[in-house]
């Protein structure tokens, strides 16, 4: 654990060093939810919904919330100048034609070759798929924040996906609470660890081989 | 009622009806398509109405199933569908426990492939080509592949309904629709796919009262317009 710093946010924080201004970008619930909290003041960024919103800015006030002002998730937004609504058939267009730069999503498993599965546990939690196939097949940089490893202390890094797929060979980036790794031709890279966490440790919770990137960072926020 | 909307607009489509009148478009058995996300942008009049006529083994079509006591949720927590085709079912605990149970059956597509297949079937169209789960154990599951231009591609049935209830901000007597913000969503397609369309309005303006420009959904796709008594539930945030 870092200094005043929470886990999750830590996390989210590293998410915000892959934004950068002009980007289109679309957060999945939770830990990503955190991540505007990062960026830099008065960097352009306008964030997609899936539900039909371009340029979604903070929270509202509490009092202050439009019922009919509300995120993906149903939670209330603001906007931002410069945003538009629009139906959700537009939005995916957004989506499926490559407008939409990161999605930042949370995930049950990912495999070493970037295969994402985050929407199902067969015979226990059937939610659904909604819109993250969409988002991992075509957003042009698809980042998954998840714990390194489940409530259990199994490995959620895994060579393949015990769980059935959202979608396969999509995830670019990981951020766990652990370390960060890229895909890389199907195979992952770890490139940063936070701190105090070892190499020595992150191997023994991830579920496959991975090789560490000559340059390793130390992350100590 | 209707003397008090007659004095209030004219009519002259005869599109403005009561919830009343509305009801009579509805039976059980019947597929019915809902606007709305997470149950905003849903109708909560025509949802009441349906609950209180006690319409069963609904065949629904729509993004989810809302919250327990939100939106369509409330239809579908009473068990009033027989089956839904949705993309997540995941806000709606009871949702999941009846498909467990067996006594729902839910169809999912991906969020926009439901989305497009719904605007498909409201454009006169067949089915949409997407690659959007090509290869998907669940969603490319009995669902023919066409390969065009050296990419494969599932083809998405197009999706329409008997009737289409949508939340509008405001509606004329023609029944053109604006929405707001983003209580849009999935509204304007659902519009325009059901064989009967009915629109529940925030608001009723009189006919040229809306800029031709900012109108959202043209009346042609709606039969009838209700007045509405605006969100009844409370929200998952409130």
């Amino acid at each position: 654990m870092g200094m005043g710093i929470d886990v999750r946010n830590r996390m989210a924080k590293r998410a915000a060093e892959e934004v950068t201004p002009g980007m289109v970008v679309n957060l999945g619930i939770g830990i990503p939810s955190l991540v505007p909290n990062h960026l830099p003041g008065g960097m352009n960024v306008m964030f997609h919904a899936e539900n039909g919103i371009v340029g979604m800015g903070e929270s509202p006030v509490r009092g202050l919330e439009d019922e009919n002002l509300c995120n993906a998730g149903g939670f209330p937004v603001t906007v931002l100048q410069g945003s538009s609504y629009c139906d959700s058939a537009m939005a995916f267009g957004m989506i499926r034609r490559g407008r939409v730069g990161l999605t930042i999503l949370g995930s049950l498993q990912v495999s070493k070759r970037g295969d994402l599965a985050n929407w199902i546990v067969p015979g226990k939690k059937v939610p659904g798929m909604g819109g993250a196939m969409e988002l991992a097949q075509k957003a042009r940089k698809v980042i998954v924040l998840m714990n390194h490893t489940d409530k259990n202390g199994a490995p959620k890094i895994l060579e393949s996906c015990t769980l059935p797929l959202t979608a396969s060979e999509c995830v670019d980036l990981v951020i766990t609470d652990l370390a960060v790794f890229k895909v890389e031709n199907g195979s992952l890279l770890l490139t940063e660890l936070f701190a105090p966490h070892t190499i020595t440790e992150i191997a023994a919770r991830t579920g496959c081989d991975f090789s560490v990137a000559e340059d390793l960072r130390v992350i100590d926020y | 009622m209707e003397m008090e909307l007659e004095i209030k607009m004219e009519n002259p489509f005869g599109k403005i009806a009561t919830l009343e009148k509305a009801m009579e478009h509805f039976h059980d058995g019947m597929t019915l398509m809902f606007g709305g996300f997470g149950g905003v942008g849903s109708p909560p009049d025509l949802i009441d109405g349906i609950l209180e006529k006690n319409i069963k083994n609904l065949v629904l079509i729509g993004n989810d199933t809302g919250f327990p006591e939100i939106g369509i949720g409330k239809i579908v927590s009473r068990g009033r569908a027989k089956k839904i085709i949705a993309s997540h079912i995941g806000s709606n605990p009871v949702a999941g426990t009846l498909m467990t149970e067996g006594l729902l059956e839910v169809e999912f597509s991906p969020q926009g492939t439901l989305c497009e297949r719904i605007r498909a079937g409201g454009m006169g169209l067949g089915a949409i080509l997407t690659d959007i789960g090509v290869g998907h154990d669940l969603v490319s599951k009995g669902k023919k592949t066409m390969e065009l231009n050296g990419k494969d591609y599932l083809i998405e049935p197009a999706l329409t309904a008997e009737v289409s209830i949508v939340y509008a901000r405001k509606a004329d007597p023609y029944g053109n629709l604006v929405f707001d913000k983003s209580a849009r969503n999935t509204n304007p397609l659902v519009a325009m796919a059901g064989a009967f369309t009915i629109a529940e309005a925030e608001e009723i303006v009189p006919l040229g009262s809306l800029n031709p420009e900012e109108i959202v959904t043209p009346g042609v796709f709606v039969d009838m317009v209700i007045p509405s008594g605006g969100v009844n539930w409370k929200w998952a945030w409130e």
